[in-house]
């Protein structure tokens, strides 16, 4: 049912855990339906030097949200928000359909941690 | 272990069969002496299942193509039948989706349906049950022990309640069969679905018990087979393969019935003893034998197979994600679950290919798959995780 990539992303998850002073984090998900996602990252110079997740959810939940921090690690906040959930899933050579809508959830976890980011950084100015 | 979704067919079933196919390819309602042999080969494997269901008359026995298709007739054909009694069917909230969706069906067509919840071991209260019938009751339908979560009901008791009022009772038995010991006399049971597979016979075979008496009309029409409740020309090796799977079955339930509680027992024991916050799902001794239904805080159905699956091991679960729908398993929610328990549940459902090796096995790496996806979960407490 999945591709070899999602399961490798799934068996060895790259990039699990908290970042404890994380400068901006994204929860998206709900646990009654599933799938929870919470990304974390650091910024530096405008560039995300450290991208890590926590994930409740199916094997796609798992994959996307490892496949996140690997697409979003080193990229500046703006390359960073023209990730789609479609860059997603392609990098992972695809989802099965019914996946595609419901546990593809990484790329909205990671614009939600920059929005996070972005009005902390509004909020000291 | 996942029988229940699908369990290899005895090779003593399938040598029974064989002739069937290109030697004693005859039509049991020919005249002339080739049909004679299908004749008898559909008599005995009637004989078999009626004998394995504590059956009085062979004649009782229907052969259909499933539990569904059982289901179907026996829902339909006495609700249909029966309508100038009532309109009224009594049913349960963990029934089989085949039997639900006949329901709704039925529902479309002016007929009343009440499920009765059960508690949360997955029990029906037949107190409840009879508080719900009215004069206009025709059916109840509660199904013998539900093939997810394992609870056995009190079928008997129910039978009882049912004929005290003149209503007929029809059990959905498909996961039961062959497992349990079941005599539709005794247990006051009016109809009873019957699946092959589930007992190691053939895919796409069933059969139905109809007590003699019961008012029933057919669901599908044609050439008048099975007593005209059943149309269609007879298949032969299929009906072949459920008699031998009965037979079989009568045979080796007892023995294999405790070697299995056996290795359920062990699972069941081993999993929540070594694994904190981790849950049974239906009851603790009325229960199939081969069933073990387990929940685990924190961590999703679907990535718990996957995890063991990549071990070697084949389960099943309540999650939403491992369905069609998208929907967690309603037998869970009926038990009462929040939806993210439902998620978290993993069915084993154990058989003759299973040995006290996999039940070690599974609760060697069970812990470990269990362990990885909670520290990966943003639910999991801090503290269980250190």
């Amino acid at each position: 049912m999945y591709s070899e990539k999602v399961m490798d992303h799934f068996m060895n998850p790259r990039n699990v855990g908290e970042i404890p002073d994380a400068d901006g984090v994204g929860t998206v998900g709900n646990p009654v339906c599933g799938d929870l996602m919470t990304v974390y990252i650091k910024v530096k110079d405008n560039r995300l030097e450290d991208v890590k997740f926590k994930t409740f959810g199916c094997g796609a939940a798992i994959a996307t949200s490892s496949m996140i921090t690997e697409l979003a690690k080193g990229k500046t906040i703006e390359e960073a928000l023209r990730i789609t959930r479609g860059d997603v899933a392609d990098s992972l050579g695809g989802l099965p359909p019914i996946k595609m809508h419901c546990s593809n959830l990484a790329a909205d976890a990671l614009h939600a941690a920059i929005k996070d980011y972005v009005k902390r950084k509004e909020a000291n100015k | 272990m996942d029988h229940a979704a699908g369990m290899p067919v005895d090779p003593r079933v399938f040598e029974a069969m064989k002739p069937y196919f290109v030697e004693n390819y005859g039509n049991p309602s020919s005249s002339y002496s080739f049909g004679a042999s299908a004749k008898n080969a559909l008599m005995e494997s009637r004989e078999k299942v009626a004998r394995l269901i504590g059956a009085e008359k062979p004649e009782e026995v229907i052969f259909t193509s499933g539990g569904t298709e059982s289901n179907n007739l026996a829902i339909k054909g006495v609700a249909y039948r029966n309508k100038d009694k009532g309109n009224h069917i009594i049913a349960t909230t963990i029934e089989h989706i085949s039997v639900i969706n006949i329901c709704k069906h039925l529902q479309k067509q002016d007929f009343e349906i009440t499920y009765i919840p059960v508690d949360k071991q997955g029990m029906v209260d037949p107190e409840k049950l009879k508080d719900a019938i009215t004069d206009k009751t025709i059916l109840i339908s509660v199904m013998y022990a539900n093939g997810e979560i394992g609870t056995i009901q009190p079928i008997r008791e129910i039978g009882k309640i049912a004929h005290e009022n003149q209503i007929y009772f029809h059990v959905d038995a498909v996961a039961a069969v062959g497992k349990v010991p079941i005599n539709v006399g005794e247990e006051n049971i009016d109809l009873l679905s019957i699946s092959s597979n589930d007992m190691y016979g053939p895919k796409g075979m069933g059969a139905l018990y109809i007590k003699k008496g019961t008012r029933i009309q057919p669901v599908m029409q044609g050439g008048g087979q099975e007593r005209g409740l059943r149309s269609g020309t007879e298949n032969i090796p299929g009906i072949v393969g459920t008699g031998k799977a009965a037979e079989i079955a009568q045979e080796e339930m007892e023995t294999e019935g405790r070697r299995l509680s056996q290795l359920r027992d062990k699972l069941i024991k081993g999993a929540l003893n070594k694994i904190a916050r981790s849950y049974l799902n239906g009851h603790p001794t009325k229960r199939l034998p081969n069933n073990a239904n387990l929940r685990f805080s924190y961590i999703e159905g679907e990535s718990l197979i996957l995890g063991l699956d990549m071990l070697g091991i084949q389960v099943s679960s309540g999650s939403a994600c491992t369905s069609k729908t998208l929907e967690p398993s309603h037998v869970l929610l009926a038990i009462g679950l929040a939806h993210e328990e439902a998620h978290g549940s993993l069915v084993f459902t154990m058989g003759k290919q299973n040995s006290e090796e996999d039940a070690k096995y599974v609760l060697e790496v069970l812990p470990g798959v269990v362990r990885r996806l909670r520290a990966m979960s943003p639910l999991t407490p801090k503290e269980m995780l250190r």
